[in-house]
C-alpha cells in the first residue's frame, strides 16, 4: 500500500504536464492584460501547441505506463496525439479572422481549446476507466463552453445547452457501464480488466457494461443512434468552433474507443463486434442519406462527419492490426479533408454577414477558380474518388474488413459511400454549373485560410505519390496496441 | 459471509424506512378518507399569511446568486478534499503533499481568473 505513494515517473506524461502548465500560464497572462488581448493569447497558444507537438515523439517508439498504470504512453498514443494537437493548432489558426468578425474575440477562446486538447491527450493515453472518464470530461467541459461562445445569439446558446445536456446523458451511460465493469471484474485498470476477462466466457453483466460504455463513447464520436445532437450543435455553434468540433474531439474519441476495445475488451471481440457493426452501418447509411436534403453547409458537414465515423468504425469491427492501422490512416485523412472544407466555409461572407447556405456557393467556379478547385478536391476526396487521399482511406478500411471476413459490412460500406457521393458532387455542381448573384467569398479574407486550404489540397492530391510516411508510421503505431 | 454481515448492519435502517413510509401514508390516507371534503373557490385559493397572494411565486431574481453559489461549491469541495489529506498526511508522504499543492495551485489560478474577471464584485 505504501509503495503506491512513491513518486511516479513523470516523463511519460511530459507533453500533457507541459501543456497544462502552459495553458495556465497563458490564462494568467491573458487575465493580467488591461484589455482583451486575443491576438497575443492566440499566438501564445499556438506556440504552446507547437512546442507540445515537438515533445510528443519522446515516446513514439517504446511503451511506458505511469501513475500506477493509469496512464500509458505508446506509439499509438503519440500518433493520435500528433493528429489532435495539429487539429487544435489549425483550429486556432482558422478562427483568427472569424472571431474578430463575429465579435467573439475573447481571450478565453484559445485557452479553452488548449484545455480541451489537454483532455483529449489524456483520453488517448487513458489506461484505466477512471482516467478515461476524467479525460473525457476534461475534454467535454471546454467544448460545451465553446459551443455557447456567441452568447448573444439564441442558436449558439441553444447549441451549448443541447450539447451539455446530451453530453451529461452520455456520461451517465458511460459511468453506469464502467461501474458494471468494475463490479464484475473488480478492477478499473485496463490491464487488470484484460486479465480478468481472459480465458473464460463473459458474463451478462460484463457485456451489458461493455455495451453501455460503447454507447457513451459512440455519443462522443456522434455515431448513429447517438448522433441527434450533431447537426444542431454544428449548425448553432460559431463556425470556427464547429470546425474544431469536427477536427479534434472526434479523433480523440475514436482513439479512446480503439484503445478500450482492442485492449481490455479485446478478448470479447466476438461480443462487441456485432454492436459495432450495427452502429457503423447505421452511421454510414444515415450520414449518406440524411445529408442529401440539407441546404446548410454546416449541417451537411455534420452528417458527413457522422458518415465518416461510420467508416472508421468498420476498421474497429475488423478488430485486427490492419483495422487499427486503417482507422489511423482514415483519421489522418479525415482531418485534412475537414480542415480544407471548413477553411472554405469560413471564407464565405456576404455584406459583413457570414453565409452558410450551399446555394451561396453557386458560380464560384467562374469567380474564384482556384478556390473552387480546392473545394472540388476536398469534395471528390470525401466522396472517395481515386486518386485522391479519401479513396485510400476508405480502401484500407474496407480491406481490413474483408481481411477479417466482414464481407457484408464492406459491401454495405461501399454502397453507402456511393449514395454519399451524390451530395458531395452536388456541391461541385452548384459551384460550377449554377450562376447566381453576389460573390460570397471574402476578398479581404485571412491569408492563413488560403494557406491552410492550399496545404490540405496538396496533401490530399499528393498522398498517392508519397503514401509511405503515413502508412509506415500508422503501421508501427498500430503494432503497439498488439503486444 | 461478509456480505450478509454487511447487510445485517443495515437492518435497522430498513425497519426505519418501512415504519416511516407506513406511518406517513397512514396519516395522509386516513385524513383523506375520514375528513369531509367540500371545496369551494375560497377554500382552494392560494393565500399568504391570511391575505390574498401578493405576487407570483415564480419571481425573477439576480443570476449572480447562481454565480456566487457555483464559485462557493468549488472551494467547498476543496475543503472536502483537504480534510482526508490532512489526516493521512503522515502516510502519503511527499508525493501526497505535493499532489495537493499542485491541486491548490490549479485552484489558485482559477481564483485569480475569477477575481480579475470581476466575478466576485457585487457593485
Amino acid at each position: 500500500m505504501i509503495k503506491s505513494f512513491i513518486t511516479p515517473e513523470l516523463m511519460p506524461a511530459f507533453p500533457e504536464i507541459s501543456l497544462a502548465i502552459a495553458a495556465m500560464l497563458i490564462l494568467l497572462f491573458g487575465i493580467s492584460r488591461k484589455e482583451e488581448d486575443y491576438n497575443s493569447v492566440s499566438n501564445l497558444s499556438m506556440l504552446a501547441l507547437a512546442a507540445v507537438f515537438m515533445t510528443l515523439c519522446k515516446f513514439c517508439t517504446e511503451t511506458a505506463t505511469t501513475f500506477n498504470g493509469m496512464f500509458i504512453a505508446d506509439a499509438f498514443g503519440a500518433f493520435m496525439k500528433a493528429l489532435v494537437v495539429t487539429g487544435s493548432f489549425v483550429s486556432i489558426m482558422l478562427a483568427a479572422k472569424y472571431v474578430e468578425r463575429q465579435r467573439i474575440m475573447r481571450f478565453e477562446y484559445p485557452i479553452l481549446i488548449l484545455f480541451a486538447t489537454l483532455g483529449m491527450m489524456l483520453m488517448i493515453s487513458a489506461n484505466d476507466l477512471i482516467a478515461l472518464y476524467m479525460g473525457l470530461e476534461m475534454q467535454s467541459l471546454p467544448l460545451y463552453v465553446l459551443a455557447a461562445m456567441q452568447r448573444d445569439t439564441v442558436r449558439s446558446t441553444e447549441a451549448g445547452l443541447k450539447y451539455f445536456v446530451l453530453g451529461a446523458l452520455s456520461s451517465g451511460m458511460l459511468l453506469y457501464g464502467a461501474s458494471l465493469i468494475y463490479g464484475y471484474t473488480g478492477a478499473t485498470g485496463f490491464d487488470a480488466i484484460s486479465t480478468a476477462l481472459a480465458g473464460h466466457p463473459a458474463g451478462l453483466g460484463i457485456i451489458v457494461g461493455m455495451v453501455l460504455l460503447l454507447s457513451g463513447l459512440a455519443f462522443k464520436i456522434s455515431a448513429v443512434p447517438f448522433h441527434m445532437w450533431t447537426p444542431d450543435v454544428y449548425e448553432g455553434a460559431p463556425t470556427s468552433v464547429t470546425a474544431f468540433f469536427a477536427i479534434a474531439p472526434k479523433l480523440a474519441a475514436l482513439a479512446l474507443l480503439t484503445r478500450t476495445f482492442m485492449g481490455p475488451f479485446g478478448h470479447l471481440a466476438d461480443q462487441w463486434r456485432q454492436v459495432v457493426v450495427v452502429i457503423s452501418v447505421a452511421s454510414m447509411v444515415l450520414g449518406s442519406v440524411a445529408a442529401i436534403g440539407q441546404n446548410n453547409i454546416k449541417r451537411l458537414l455534420a452528417y458527413s462527419s457522422i458518415g465518416n465515423m461510420g467508416y472508421a468504425l468498420v476498421g474497429l469491427a475488423a478488430a485486427s492490426p490492419a483495422g487499427v492501422q486503417a482507422i489511423m490512416i482514415y483519421a489522418a485523412i479525415y482531418m485534412v479533408m475537414t480542415i480544407g472544407a471548413f477553411a472554405v466555409v469560413l471564407m464565405m461572407k456576404q455584406k459583413d454577414r457570414m453565409v452558410e447556405q450551399i446555394s451561396d456557393l453557386s458560380g464560384l467556379g467562374d469567380r474564384q477558380p482556384l478556390l473552387a478547385l480546392a473545394m472540388t478536391i476536398m469534395m471528390f476526396s470525401m466522396a472517395g474518388i481515386p486518386p485522391l487521399a479519401g479513396f485510400f482511406g476508405k480502401l484500407f478500411i474496407f480491406q481490413a474488413a474483408i481481411g477479417s471476413g466482414l464481407y457484408t459490412l464492406a459491401v454495405l460500406g461501399v454502397l453507402a459511400s456511393v449514395i454519399g457521393a451524390y451530395y458531395y458532387l452536388r456541391i461541385i455542381k452548384v459551384m460550377y454549373f449554377e450562376t447566381a448573384g453576389d460573390d460570397v467569398i471574402d476578398k479581404a479574407s485571412d491569408g492563413r485560410l488560403n494557406l491552410l486550404l492550399g496545404i490540405s489540397s496538396a496533401l490530399i492530391v499528393l498522398f498517392i505519390v508519397f503514401p509511405g510516411p503515413l502508412l509506415t508510421s500508422a503501421a508501427d503505431a498500430a503494432q503497439s496496441l498488439f503486444k | 459471509m461478509i456480505a450478509t454481515d454487511l447487510l445485517t448492519n443495515y437492518f435497522p435502517i430498513v425497519v426505519f424506512l418501512v415504519i416511516a413510509t407506513g406511518l406517513s401514508m397512514l396519516m395522509v390516507g386516513v385524513s383523506f378518507l375520514a375528513a369531509k371534503q367540500k371545496p369551494d373557490t375560497e377554500k382552494i385559493s392560494a393565500y399568504e399569511c391570511g391575505f390574498e397572494a401578493f405576487a407570483d411565486a415564480r419571481m425573477k431574481f439576480d443570476v449572480r446568486f447562481y454565480l456566487v453559489s457555483i464559485l462557493f461549491i468549488i472551494f467547498d469541495l476543496e475543503v472536502a478534499f483537504l480534510f482526508p489529506w490532512a489526516i493521512t498526511l503522515g502516510k502519503i508522504g511527499l508525493y501526497g503533499f505535493w499532489s495537493m499543492m499542485v491541486f491548490l495551485g490549479v485552484l489558485t489560478v482559477g481564483f485569480i481568473y475569477e477575481w480579475r474577471k470581476g466575478a466576485l464584485d457585487w457593485e
